[in-house]
């Protein structure tokens, strides 16, 4: 059967049609496969050196190095005459400051075991801070134990919700790679960066505890926590480690609490037989003398923490804390 | 020559090339074995690879580019690709031919008449894409969100979309697809929101049900694998596979089908088929009838491959342009041409809009539930070692296509298919077994990173494997580190020596060093009752002659002067000869102590310089679960797995 004339003309308009389709499509893909053809596949996976961060220094220059020795058994009296012995917590915090309390709250246990920052100590640090005219105080730690049940069972969770402190629990999110300037071990390592935004005073506040591996964890050690990712691998070189941490945490000042001391069976302690009453209250804008002076609490000398003389080396801080001329104050 | 048999010979010739493929893909030095032939040359046609990937990656790899060629035919012609070229479809052809002798010419005609679950394939096909492209998802709407224009633009789009749907759903059932899609929309948007973390994932799996990835891993691990046995070897050795039984029910039972309905696997099954179907929507030449009016003979149908209805309204997204209606119309009323059909042509498969939305959502939704295992995150199995070059592992799963042609070119056999070691979603996917093999990951190979079509396991040139000249700083290609278990090691639990592990290490220096302990042997302190300065006489006859003669054993005096060991050349049951030239001076007095104690070289893993070749597992004297193993902690295509600074 021949096709008549008229219905050629509409097969012709119809394959004309079809054929714009497929040219169209033909075109389309071509430009898409040109767009993503790859000849060279991927590569080794790249150390991404893109979304770098670092922590900026928090520290004070115009306040030069200060310490305060108090000694007394009530932490919240020790930590007011240790802050007024060194011109009070107003030559750090000004009015409208955003302060970021860094504590010690590695393992979910009750703060009578002192194996974390004493929550009446921190909430006296964070009504002085208000006092001072922070607009907000920030506490976080990225725990060893799960974060929920170390911030509850430390009594640091209430201890921040009842002076109005922000308590940030880490996040995946929150982390962001960091590499220290003049260090070989934190590169490209994730970091608990997120709760730094918009901050200006940094504040540690770490208890005085034996620590088997390190020898002690004091003010220094306590910014492990700021540190995400797989970082038990950093075990393998303690001393170096805690020296980049270090140089990568500028505080503005710590304060090393020595009331009661861990003497042995650190960092988790567990029984009160590990404790020690040592009454003493470090309040230090240096963080290596603050350790140096805690290190003999614990019946040690920085020469039993190889990590003191490395940071002391790299100039994080002073070894001999006598040099910081600390001011003695004893409660009444 | 008639047009079938130029189609039959186009058959044949991409059969055999395919199979020519197939077998020189093996390692060795005769002139049929790997020398350089284009062996992916199939799995680099097949477009379902390269959509599949470019979902997953965003790229097109090199070779994958031959789709495109694929592509632009299909849009041109319809599905030439699948009554020309796939040796698969080939296969299901042959088998399909012979069930159907002997039937008559109606019996035939109804076998291949259409079938209404033809479609289910196009289902198939949804449900693979949409598996692939949670990650593309994800990411199209990061950018977006990058941009605060295109965040208002594309939240304006889905609010619209949404709107309409649900209009549209109430006057329009049908329309409700849009809904679908606003859902899909949402979900990439709530994603966004929920940090994207597990709520989108992408995740390669048209490998399971794509054609020429379950061909070339049916040959490449079962029908080879019978072939290499004596006499007629391909390899050298015989080659295993674990689960190789799986794949070949699959494979049989794929053939077998044939005799059920010709063609069922691509009529029901292909995704590949599914995607040529909607790619040749408007091909320009099609099969179709000239004339409205036949004898109804249905000749034509009785071998139509795609069961596609030629008789009447053509269904051109399931010819497979065997030609064979076009060969046996008596009456010359079937053309091939750019004219529509006479009696009308299908151009869109039958699908319910309701299947094809549960299928789509299904594709998505499963995969972040699938990554809920954690198998690519905290709960990785240490026992999964890829091959060396293999990506960080979600990269990787996202490039695998699990044709087995890694597995088939090692020339150890150590690389072998997954089961559910890496989980559902690596089903199949390449991982080391060093017992199964014949060696450990050899030093100075990288077959399976040339090979892989996908880069799945990129490309390697010796120097990076090895870690040489330009990449001296990266070291070499760590795949895993070997770890030994004291409590099974000859020298460490036993005290027999051995450090077969030490000497095969190919490292250098090695990776495995070994510290010398002269242990006692049990029962081995005994009382001399006298000696002279070779020959020592205990007071009880405990030994069996020479049995401390073998070159491993000493013998140490307790007390006394003289406490220098001395190798022993010879026993009786109570006698030990000492080494002519190491003379006790004094003999021992009777009475005095001594101790036979054998020298070990206990191994130990230096893991900076270990790679997890594995050869020290494969060689192991301990055969069934071996005295040092490795598993994949500091492998180099992971930072959290590392074990170093």
């Amino acid at each position: 059967m021949k096709p008549t004339k008229e219905s050629s003309a509409i097969d012709r308009r119809q394959f004309l049609e079809r054929s714009a389709k497929a040219g169209i499509a033909i075109a389309g893909v071509s430009l898409l496969g040109y767009a993503l053809y790859d000849p060279l596949g991927p590569v080794a996976s790249e150390t991404d050196t893109g979304g770098i961060v670092r922590l900026p220094s928090f520290s004070l220059a115009e306040s030069g190095p200060r310490m305060a020795i108090a000694t007394g058994a009530d932490r919240v009296s020790s930590i007011n005459l240790a802050f007024k012995a060194i011109g009070g917590i107003d030559a750090f915090i000004k009015q409208g400051d955003r302060v970021l309390i860094k504590v010690n709250a590695a393992f979910a246990t009750p703060p009578f075991l002192c194996a974390t920052t004493n929550p009446e100590l921190l909430a006296e640090v964070c009504r002085l801070c208000f006092k001072a005219g922070a607009s907000s105080v920030i506490i976080t730690d990225n725990p060893i134990n799960n974060p929920e049940s170390c911030f509850a069972l430390s009594g640091i969770g209430e201890s921040a919700r009842s002076v109005g402190a922000d308590l940030i629990l880490p996040k995946d999110s929150f982390f962001k790679p960091t590499t220290v300037a003049g260090g070989t071990l934190i590169k490209n390592w994730p970091m608990l960066y997120a709760p730094f935004q918009g901050v200006n005073k940094l504040i540690g506040i770490a208890p005085v505890k034996d620590h088997h591996r390190s020898g002690a964890s004091m003010s220094m050690k306590n910014w492990y926590g700021l540190i995400g990712g797989r970082r038990n691998i950093f075990h393998q070189n303690i001393n170096d480690f805690i020296m980049e941490l270090g140089l990568m945490v500028k505080p503005t000042l710590v304060i090393l609490d020595g009331t009661m001391t861990m003497m042995t069976n650190g960092p988790t302690g567990g029984s009160l037989s590990d404790l020690k009453a040592t009454n003493t209250m470090i309040v230090s804008t240096d963080q290596v003398a603050a350790d140096a002076f805690g290190a003999t609490l614990l019946g040690r000398t920085a020469r039993d923490l190889p990590y003191l003389q490395k940071a002391e080396a790299e100039g994080v801080g002073t070894i001999d804390f006598e040099l910081l001329r600390p001011v003695r104050v004893q409660a009444v | 020559m008639s047009i079938v048999t130029v189609r039959r010979v186009s058959q044949t010739f991409f059969l055999a090339l395919f199979l020519w493929f197939c077998i020189v893909s093996s390692f060795g030095m005769e002139w049929r074995q790997l020398r350089g032939w284009p062996v992916n040359w199939f799995l680099e046609l097949d477009p379902l690879v390269a959509l599949g990937t470019v979902l997953t990656t965003g790229t097109l790899y090199a070779g994958l580019l031959w789709g495109l060629a694929t592509i632009i035919l299909t849009i041109l012609l319809g599905r030439f690709f699948c009554g020309w070229v796939c040796p698969f479809g080939t296969l299901h052809h042959l088998i399909g031919f012979l069930g159907k002798r002997g039937r008559t010419a109606s019996h035939k005609a109804a076998l291949n008449h259409y079938h209404g679950r033809q479609s289910l394939k196009y289902y198939f096909l949804f449900f693979l894409l949409t598996a692939a492209s949670g990650t593309l998802l994800a990411d199209s709407t990061r950018i977006a969100f990058k941009n605060p224009v295109f965040f208002w633009l594309i939240l304006a789009a889905t609010m619209g979309a949404t709107v309409l749907a649900l209009v549209q759903s109430f006057s329009k059932p049908k329309r409700a697809a849009s809904i679908g899609l606003a859902l899909i929309a949402a979900w990439a948007v709530l994603g966004y929101f929920l940090g994207a973390g597990q709520m989108l994932g992408a995740s390669l799996q048209t490998g399971l049900l794509d054609p020429l990835p379950l061909l070339y891993r049916s040959v490449n691990l079962v029908l080879l694998p019978l072939a290499d046995a004596d006499p007629q070897k391909l390899f050298s050795s015989q080659r295993y596979y674990e689960g190789a039984w799986v794949l070949g029910i699959i494979f049989l039972g794929a053939l077998l089908l044939n005799l059920k309905r010709p063609r069922f696997y691509c009529r029901f099954l292909c995704p590949l088929g599914a995607l040529f179907g909607l790619l040749g929507r408007y091909s320009l030449w099609k099969i179709g009838k000239t004339a409205d009016h036949c004898r109804q003979c249905r000749l034509c149908e009785a071998n139509c491959e795609g069961g596609c209805t030629p008789s009447a309204a053509i269904r051109s997204n399931e010819c497979v342009l065997c030609m064979n209606c076009f060969h046996e119309c008596k009456h010359d009323l079937i053309g091939f041409g750019t004219q529509r059909s006479a009696t009308g042509e299908i151009v869109s498969p039958e699908l319910s809009r309701r299947e094809a939305m549960i299928t789509l959502l299904s594709g998505v939704a499963l995969v972040p539930m699938m990554n809920l295992n954690g198998n690519t995150a905290r709960n990785y199995n240490p026992d999964v070692i890829r091959p060396p070059g293999a990506l960080a592992e979600p990269e990787f799963l996202r490039r695998c296509l699990k044709c087995g042609q890694c597995m088939r070119i090692c020339p150890t056999n150590i690389i072998q298919p997954a089961e559910l070691q890496t989980g559902l979603e690596g089903i199949w996917t390449p991982i080391l077994n060093f017992r199964v093999g014949t060696s450990g990951c050899q030093l100075n190979c990288v077959a399976c990173s040339l090979l892989c079509p996908t880069a799945a396991i990129r490309p390697l040139s010796l120097d990076e494997k090895r870690g040489r000249d330009g990449f001296a700083t990266a070291g070499p290609i760590r795949i895993g580190t070997a770890f030994v278990d004291f409590g099974r090691c000859l020298p460490w639990a036993m005290d027999k020596p051995c450090i077969v592990c030490q000497e095969n290490c190919p490292v250098s220096p090695k990776a495995i060093f070994v510290r010398e302990i002269f242990n006692t042997v049990r029962d081995g302190t005994l009382v001399v009752r006298k000696a002279d300065a070779l020959t020592v006489e205990f007071r009880d006859p405990v030994l069996f002659p020479d049995q401390m003669a073998t070159g491993d054993f000493y013998l140490q005096q307790l007390n006394g002067p003289e406490r220098e060991r001395k190798l022993i050349v010879r026993n009786t049951a109570a006698q030990v000869m000492v080494r002519p030239d190491q003379p006790f001076q004094p003999p021992p007095e009777p009475g005095a102590v001594v101790a036979i104690q054998v020298r070990l070289q206990r191994p130990e893993v230096d893991v900076k310089r270990c790679i997890g070749c594995g050869i020290c597992e494969h060689e192991c004297p301990v055969s069934g679960r071996r005295a040092i193993r490795v598993t994949s902690e500091n492998e180099s295509r992971s930072k959290t797995h590392s074990l170093l600074l």
